[in-house]
């Protein structure tokens, strides 16, 4: 063999060593694009959920290498929680091969990527928000508002008021405040509070606190005057802080506040310092780092230094492990996918209906490490939150305490008005409703 | 019937909020009337003070010790943003020194989150926030501890403007530059000096407003709170930052509670801004401000 031949064939092999190896790579990799967000005003939360996603997806990989042999892998673009950086990663990352699915955890993100994920049949996670009326799979194939949207929230938080009063039945001639961020996000629930208080009786007021609330003077006057049994907040951000101390200022029992699920962390309780002891929040993750899947997480992924948080105190912290819990269903529904398609990369539509066929009952729960951690989730394609149950908190000074059992929300009672809207979504933007989960999705 | 004593206390409250205002105005005002540069960094040198203190507390710096260091670096920091970015700016058109702080705020948050992290902090300044009551109206400890250190702050620029040499200079800058400069005043110096008060005024704010809000990013945002103060008050006016901010406490507060209600409430941030622009309208230097004659 002359020179140049032997010289061809060497880089002929090379070439298909590296071409094999490139194709090897992609067809074992599952790709999750992040548009975390870990500077500017609301990084706090930002790194605790990205940083928990990231530690779950490391365990699998470390641990199991990978989701049947298939590696997840990730990039994050920053995007500061504004919308249009949101869209400018999305735009950036989008042609990404084996995009598994979308997490923003961003309301505005969200809403903004709808029609754009729906186009590119990929699937949009918006795990505890987003807009309610995507819960209803027949007309949003594509989102899933995984474990809780705003009115089942709304339902469980009554609930667990119910609860505290002896029975629903108690809570008529009850008085409650809400006390809701001035914000989209802020008043979605303002018609079903008014739905509820005309179930079950009870009377009730909702003051509006202008963005970003770090000025609630006025509101907590009014609420000290309106007397109420029990103030539902609402917030985000600053506000959380601020409404405690400004209630501790007024003379307002902390245990008689219950926040929402974006009033519920370290952040939201640390700032107000004495003020928010006894304070009570709705979660659908209990905190705490003594679950075996964290315990995991510690051992494997810090252990070999490639934790994602740079302070280890917030593994366990309710971002973290909102982190975790969106790491699970993820990786979940991409195996469920897997069992129907093949234990490859999957496409964006493969792994929808891995997420349409997400079912987790507690005993597997128990099984991934999460028993107590999270309660259960079971998707459809026509129910995409899953009918997931809740838990309260109460912060004790220095860490959440759970205080109720798993609480479900009145999903029959909030159905109807979730199809509802999402009939009307459709209407409005010519979608046509799937009739079963066979049917194909229409663009 | 009217509740009065309802009134009463949402006054109070509004006040009082009002002086918390104002302590941010002042930082706003002692820059303006001596530079004529309306300085939008003020909130991220607030933020920057409060993440500074809290953080060295937290790592184990006694409290007295902390406060003196953050306030060595506040100083500094100002003496650094004068002589890197406005001193080679001088001259300039006002809107080009107005972008440049609000250039300056986005570098001096980013710089506070990376050196000292995005996470939250609680700041014990040892005063308690439970309520007193008063013939039926509860009165916040803080918010009298701060009204009490905004007097202070004020009774001391008032001794300091009217018994030091630099206060006098700095009085000498605001009333004529070109006159100061002729009589053999430094400029650069006495604007070194006043960036720095700003420097210290900012770490008063951050303080209190930290024990208030909790130290977070959100804090650089109490920005916005001084604007109407200062268009009431007048920007180069001290004793107007002090009065603007009371009434647009009071206004705040007593729209939010008897006119927010027919508007579907959360009126009091666009109120104050509201009786802000009306006041512009009628007199644009503000109650206290200097009125700008111009020979033409």
């Amino acid at each position: 063999m002359n020179m140049f031949r032997r010289l061809k064939v060497t880089m002929g092999a090379a070439l298909a060593v590296g071409l094999a190896s490139t194709l090897a790579v992609h067809a074992d990799e599952q790709f999750f694009p992040l548009q975390s967000y870990r500077v500017g005003p609301y990084a706090a939360g930002g790194t605790g959920f990205f940083g928990g996603f990231i530690d779950y997806l490391n365990l699998i990989n470390i641990r199991d290498g990978g989701v049947n042999g298939v590696k997840v892998t990730w990039d994050e673009g920053e995007t500061q929680y504004e919308v249009e950086r949101g869209v400018e990663v999305y735009e950036r990352l989008k042609s990404r091969p084996g995009t598994a699915a979308w997490n923003p955890l961003s309301v505005g993100i969200a809403y903004a990527m709808i029609d754009r994920i729906t186009k590119d049949r990929v699937p949009l996670i918006t795990i505890n928000h987003g807009r309610t009326d995507s819960t209803d799979g027949r007309v949003f194939p594509y989102v899933f508002p995984l474990l809780l949207n705003p009115y089942s929230e709304t339902s469980g938080m009554v609930n667990y008021l119910a609860s505290r009063e002896g029975g629903r039945d108690k809570l008529k001639g009850k008085k409650i405040v809400v006390l809701y961020h001035g914000s989209p996000y802020g008043k979605e629930t303002i018609p079903i509070y008014k739905l509820l208080a005309d179930k079950y009786g009870f009377s009730l007021e909702q003051i509006e606190v202008p963005h970003p609330g770090n000025e609630q003077q006025s509101q907590w006057l009014s609420i000290r005057r309106a007397k109420p049994d029990y103030v539902v907040l609402r917030g985000w951000g600053v506000m959380n802080p601020v409404a405690l101390k400004t209630a501790q200022k007024v003379g307002f029992p902390a245990d008689h506040i219950i926040g929402n699920v974006w009033s519920n962390s370290e952040e939201d309780v640390i700032p107000a310092g004495d003020a928010a002891k006894g304070y009570i929040a709705i979660t659908t993750q209990a905190s705490g780092a003594e679950y075996p899947v964290l315990q995991q997480v510690i051992k494997a992924v810090y252990g070999a230094n490639k934790g994602n948080l740079d302070d280890k105190k917030r593994i366990g912290s309710v971002y973290h492990n909102l982190g975790i819990v969106n790491g699970i269903l993820n990786v979940e529904a991409i195996r469920t996918a897997q069992a129907k398609f093949g234990k490859r990369t999957l496409t964006g539509d493969e792994v929808r209906w891995g997420f349409e066929h997400l079912q987790l009952d507690p005993a597997r729960v128990e099984a991934l490490g999460a028993k107590g951690l999270f309660h259960s989730i079971n998707v459809t394609w026509d129910n995409h939150e899953g009918d997931g149950r809740v838990t309260f908190q109460q912060w004790d000074g220095s860490k959440w305490k759970v205080v109720s059992d798993w609480i479900a929300p009145d999903w029959a009672f909030l159905r109807p008005i979730i199809e509802k809207s999402s009939t009307a979504y459709a209407k409005e933007h010519g979608i046509k409703i799937r009739a079963s989960g066979e049917d194909p999705v229409s663009q | 019937m009217f509740d009065y004593q309802f009134l009463i206390e949402v006054l109070i409250g509004g006040l009082l909020s009002g002086v918390m205002y104002s302590l941010v105005a002042i930082g706003f005002v002692l820059i303006y009337k001596t530079s004529g540069v309306l300085n939008f960094a003020q909130g991220a040198m607030l933020l920057f003070a409060a993440l500074t203190f809290v953080s060295l507390v937290e790592r184990g710096t006694p409290f007295v010790a902390a406060l003196a260091a953050t306030l060595a670096i506040m100083i500094a920091l100002g003496i650094a943003v004068e002589r890197t970015v406005l001193r080679p700016l001088v001259n300039q058109p006002p809107i080009t020194l107005f972008m440049a702080t609000l250039g300056l705020s986005y570098v001096i948050e980013g710089a506070a989150q990376l050196l000292w992290g995005t996470q939250v902090h609680g700041l014990d300044i040892g005063i308690s926030d439970t309520p007193f009551e008063v013939a039926g109206v509860l009165i916040s400890r803080l918010d009298l501890f701060a009204a009490a250190v905004a007097g202070g702050l004020v009774a001391l620029f008032a001794l300091f403007f009217r018994y030091t040499r630099t206060g006098l200079s700095f009085r000498a800058v605001a009333d004529d530059q070109f006159a100061a400069l002729a009589v053999g005043l430094r400029l650069p110096r006495v604007w070194g000096a006043v960036w720095a008060v700003a420097g210290i005024v900012a770490l008063v704010g951050g303080l209190l407003w930290g024990a208030r809000l909790g130290v977070q990013f959100s804090l650089s945002l109490v920005v916005l709170k001084a604007l109407p103060v200062l268009v009431l008050g007048g920007f180069d006016s001290i004793a107007g930052a002090i009065v603007g901010g009371l009434l647009v406490g009071a206004i705040e507060k007593l729209a939010e509670v008897y006119v927010g209600p027919f508007f579907g409430g959360g009126i009091e941030v666009w109120a104050a801004y509201v009786v802000a622009l009306g006041f512009l309208l009628i007199r644009p230097s503000g109650l206290f401000g200097q009125k700008l004659v111009e020979r033409v």
